[in-house]
Order: structure tokens, then C-alpha cells, then sequence
């Protein structure tokens, strides 16, 4: 079935706190949960399907759905790392297509900034139950030691630069010098990120995103809804999802979900990578963002690196403004899980709520997409497209 | 189980205990021997080990002893490691990568291509695991 014209996005929320030791994980969700239904117009009360992932205490749906005490038809816990949330906007709009839901909640939240996480340089332990595992945590792997070997691979086969790299990060800074409550908001320079020290090579500290206590959520919703509230109109047009497997040892680092993901979202909603007028796309890492920039068909494979060259990811000076409100390089990068924010910047710039200095006029169509969790080489990918009518 | 680390074998390792299909692997580990899972259909080997064949999804998999031989696909330093290690992808002779580690060489004297070869090392938990140097 398709998600088309039939989900409108109503509301969205992101926690403003980047730090809250003070503040328990159920909370944190409560409190997104409360923001988008309130900017949509809506209660607690009203949500009748909900949606969240590994994230939420207990792990699955059922515990913050007591908490809050949600009267609910349609549960899922689809969980994908960080682009579960985007792959939860695609549930939603089928569920709302076939009469499941009518008003669908998504939440995220955590606190790893608080809680002393060293996300991305400490061995990665955690799920000695996957199937990988004996063949994998012998080896203190570590995501900036994968991601390293992702940029490594494409600096070999494509030519692609620590200079270019950097681009990504000067990028997102320009566009979190605006925004108050990012993590980041110093202005940074190539020789910032070039001179920053090596986490694991050829990745540098600033080559990573920020680590954030906070949260978000969406709320989704039926057309005939959506015009019963007085909230700009948002609707997904298309979306995709899927998972980058290790392909039985023969997966290529270099690529990403993106081809996929990204090809299914754009043929749904029927339009191009050049009809796009804003793109978020998840930010763990500054080579994230080329390899998905060309996996998504915005470039040629392996150009990532010239595309991203001399600012042409900055509102109003590039061809294609990304990241506006400073992205998980620079703004905030909830619970090591960057997709919903990713669809949060989206439709803030659809709605044009996005900060003056980096709004994109007329902004029509937008993409949000990202991916999530490594599984032995692997990943999952989710993207959605969104339009304004 | 034993308290003392130096004497453990795979046999107390939580994680080859939860597997017992790879025991094969383990018992070879300890003689030096790299098995990979070959797949009488399609005829390729794969990595990590599974019971299916995950390139055609045939049942009719078997342990073969490989080459123990590949080269670098991608390595990377991981500075902020306490020790330090430098995490990689081998591309075995037979097809398949695998994580592993490259010891006994400095990162800065690595090249993408390079030829290596695999010795087992023991681990804290108990299994003999590969890692590869520089032939
Ligand atoms: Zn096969």
C-alpha cells in the first residue's frame, strides 16, 4: 500500500535540553511526546497508534505507552538504530493509509551525554546476542573505527580528501552559529577540522557528531485531521527503508542503505534528487554524508567529495541546503540516534519555522534520511520525502 | 569454571557455548586452522559462519580449512583504545572479509592491498580468534 497524500505530519517537537542528569529516560520521552502533540493541537488523549524503538525504556512500546497512558490500536517497535524513527514515519503512514491509526505518535529519547558515554570510541559490547558477535567483539570494534575504514576505502577507490571531509563539518557550523541550542555553535574553519586530533584514523574528533542528552517526537495524521488543525500542511509523499547487509562478507564499505532506501522513497513520491529543495541527512560522520549523498543520487558515486567542496551544502550559498539546524555534527544528536531530528528539520523548513538565517524560501519538497546500528559491515537505511502544499 | 583466564578454553566461553554449531571452528582455532563455511551449492565461501549459505540460502554448507591467506580491504587506528589496536577488513583468499585485527606491523607501514596472513591468538574469553600480519 502506498504512503502517498494520505499522512500529514502535525506535529513535531524537539527536546530543547542537550544535558538533563536531572531528568529520567521515561521523562524525557513524556516530555517530547507532550511538545508535538501540543504543536499539533492535540492530547495524549487523542493518540490512537504509537511508535518508538531500542530507545525507550523496556525497549519496546508497551512501557511508555503505560506511562503515558495511551489508549492505542496500533503499537510498533521497530527498532533500527538511529533511522528507526524515519522508518516509524513509513509505518505510520501505512497504518494511517489503512484505517489502523488515526493520530500516530513517534518518540525518541536518552541521555549518553550524561550518563559519560564515549559513543563512538568505546568497543562496542553491547548486543553479545546477535549472531555476529562471536566473530566480532573479540575485536574492540568501535563506530569511529568502522566509519574510519568506510572513509579510508572511499579516500582509496574515490580520490575523496581529508579536506573535503572537513567541508561537511564547516558546513553544519555555519548553519549552527544560528541556533541556540546547539551543542556546537563556534564557527569552525577546514583548519579547525583538519587540526583536530585523530580518533581513529583517518577520522578526527571534529569529523564526529556531538553526544546529547534529549529527545523528540512527531505526531502523523489523516488528511481530514490535519485540516481540522491549524498547523502548516506536511505531508510524505514517499518513503523508504531497508537494510545494508554484511552480504555474507562480500559488502562493499563504501556504499549505503541510501541506494535503496533513497531510490524507493524518490519513486514513490515521483520526483527526482534535483527536484529537492532541502535535505537532512544523518551526520554521524562527515564521510556518512558523501557516501549517502551520492548513494541518494544527488551525485555521481564516488563525487561525494567535490559536491560537498566549498560550502555547497550551506543555506543560500550552496545547491543544496542540508542540515539547517546544525545537524548531529553540530546541534544535537539525541540518544546516539539522529533520524528524528533529521524529519524535525524537514518539516521545520517546510513549514518555514527554520531559523531566518538559513530558511529555505519557497521549500517545497525536503528529504530526511539516514542510517542506523552496524550489523557486521552493515546497516539499516530509511528515508522519507515530505511536501508542502 | 575455572577462575584462572590462562587456562580457559573456548569450552567456558559464554559465546562459543551459545553457538554450538561453529564447535568445529573453535577446536580448529586452537590448532591454527581458519575454517570457512563453503556451500556445496553455489559453491562459494562466506563470513561469519552460518548454518545457511547467506549467497544462494542452501542448507548444504560445510567447514572448509582455508588458506589462512587475503589482503587488506580497509584498516583503521583506534587511537582512543586502551591498548590501542588496528581494527580491519581482511579479504580472504577464498572471497569473504572478516573483521580482524592487524598485529605485529606499525598502521603508518599499512597499505590497502597489502598481502597478510593469519595467526591465532588467544583471547580473554577463552576462544583461539584470527588476526592477521603482514607476509
Ligand atoms: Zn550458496
Amino acid at each position: 500500500m502506498s504512503t502517498q497524500k494520505h499522512a500529514h505530519v502535525a506535529g513535531i517537537f524537539e527536546h530543547p535540553t542537550r544535558f538533563a542528569p536531572d531528568k529520567s529516560v521515561p521523562q524525557l520521552h513524556a516530555e517530547c511526546a507532550v511538545g508535538a502533540l501540543r504543536d499539533a493541537g492535540l492530547s495524549l488523549s487523542d493518540v490512537d497508534g504509537y511508535f518508538c524503538a531500542g530507545d525507550a525504556p523496556g525497549g519496546g512500546p508497551l512501557w511508555m505507552a503505560d506511562y503515558l497512558n495511551l489508549k492505542v490500536r496500533w503499537l510498533d517497535g521497530t527498532e533500527a538504530g538511529g533511522c528507526s524513527y524515519l522508518a516509524h514515519i513509513q509505518h505510520a503512514a501505512v497504518a494511517i493509509a489503512a484505517g489502523r491509526c488515526s493520530i500516530a505518535l513517534i518518540t525518541l529519547a536518552g541521555k549518553p551525554r550524561s550518563s559519560g558515554m564515549a559513543t563512538g570510541t568505546m568497543p562496542q559490547t553491547a548486543g553479545s546476542d546477535r549472531p555476529e558477535a562471536p566473530w566480532t567483539s573479540t575485536y574492540r570494534w568501535s563506530i569511529a573505527g568502522i566509519y574510519g575504514m568506510c572513509a579510508q576505502r572511499h579516500m582509496h577507490q574515490y580520490g575523496t580528501t581529508l579536506e573535503q571531509m572537513a567541508w561537511v563539518k564547516v558546513s553544519a557550523s555555519h548553519h549552527a552559529q544560528y541556533n541556540t541550542r546547539a551543542l556546537l555553535r563556534k564557527l569552525l574553519t577546514i583548519d579547525d577540522v583538519m587540526d583536530s586530533p585523530v580518533i581513529s584514523d583517518p577520522i578526527r574528533r571534529l569529523d564526529c557528531c556531538v553526544i546529547t542528552d534529549g529527545g523528540g517526537a512527531l505526531v502523523l495524521t489523516t488528511p481530514e485531521i490535519a485540516r481540522s488543525l491549524s498547523r502548516p500542511f506536511v505531508r510524505v509523499i514517499g518513503a523508504g527503508q531497508t537494510i545494508y547487509t554484511n552480504d555474507g562478507g562480500y559488502c562493499d564499505l563504501t556504499r549505503t542503505g541510501a541506494e535503496r532506501s533513497g531510490a524507493a522513497a524518490f519513486r514513490e513520491a515521483g520526483i527526482m534528487p534535483s527536484d529537492i529543495d532541502y535535505a537532512s541527512i544523518y551526520d554521524n560522520f562527515t564521510i556518512a554524508v558523501i557516501m549517502q549523498l551520492e548513494d541518494l543520487g544527488f551525485c555521481e558515486k564516488g563525487r561525494g567529495g567535490a559536491f560537498v567542496a566549498d560550502g555547497n551544502l550551506i543555506s543560500g550559498v550552496g545547491k543544496l541546503p542540508w542540515n539547517t539546524d546544525g545537524g548531529g555534527l553540530c546541534n544535537n544528536h539525541p540518544m546516539n540516534r539522529g533520524g528524528i531530528t533529521k524529519a524535525i528539520e524537514a518539516v521545520r523548513q517546510l513549514r518555514g519555522e527554520a531559523h531566518p538565517a538559513v530558511q529555505v524560501k519557497n521549500c517545497r519538497l525536503a528529504l530526511a534520511s539516514g542510517p542506523g546500528l552496524v550489523t557486521g559491515g552493515g546497516h539499516a537505511h530509511a528515508s522519507v520525502i515530505f511536501e508542502r502544499n | 569454571m575455572n577462575p584462572d583466564k590462562s587456562t580457559l578454553t573456548f569450552e567456558q566461553d559464554p559465546l562459543a557455548i551459545a553457538y554450538p554449531e561453529s564447535r568445529e571452528f573453535w577446536v580448529a582455532a586452537e590448532m591454527g586452522n581458519l575454517l570457512l563455511k563453503t556451500c556445496d551449492e553455489c559453491g562459494r565461501a562466506h563470513w561469519y559462519p552460518r548454518t545457511l549459505c547467506p549467497l544462494c540460502g542452501s542448507e548444504r554448507t560445510q567447514w572448509k580449512v582455508g588458506s589462512g591467506t587475503g589482503t587488506i580491504y580497509a584498516f583503521s587506528r583506534s587511537r582512543r583504545m586502551d591498548p590501542p589496536c588496528t581494527l580491519a577488513y581482511v579479504t580472504l583468499s577464498e572471497g569473504p572479509m572478516l573483521m580482524t585485527h592487524i598485529v605485529d606491523a606499525r598502521a603508518e607501514d599499512l597499505k590497502i592491498g597489502q598481502a597478510v596472513s593469519v595467526q591465532f591468538r588467544p583471547t580473554a574469553e577463552g576462544r583461539a580468534m584470527p588476526f592477521f600480519s603482514t607476509v
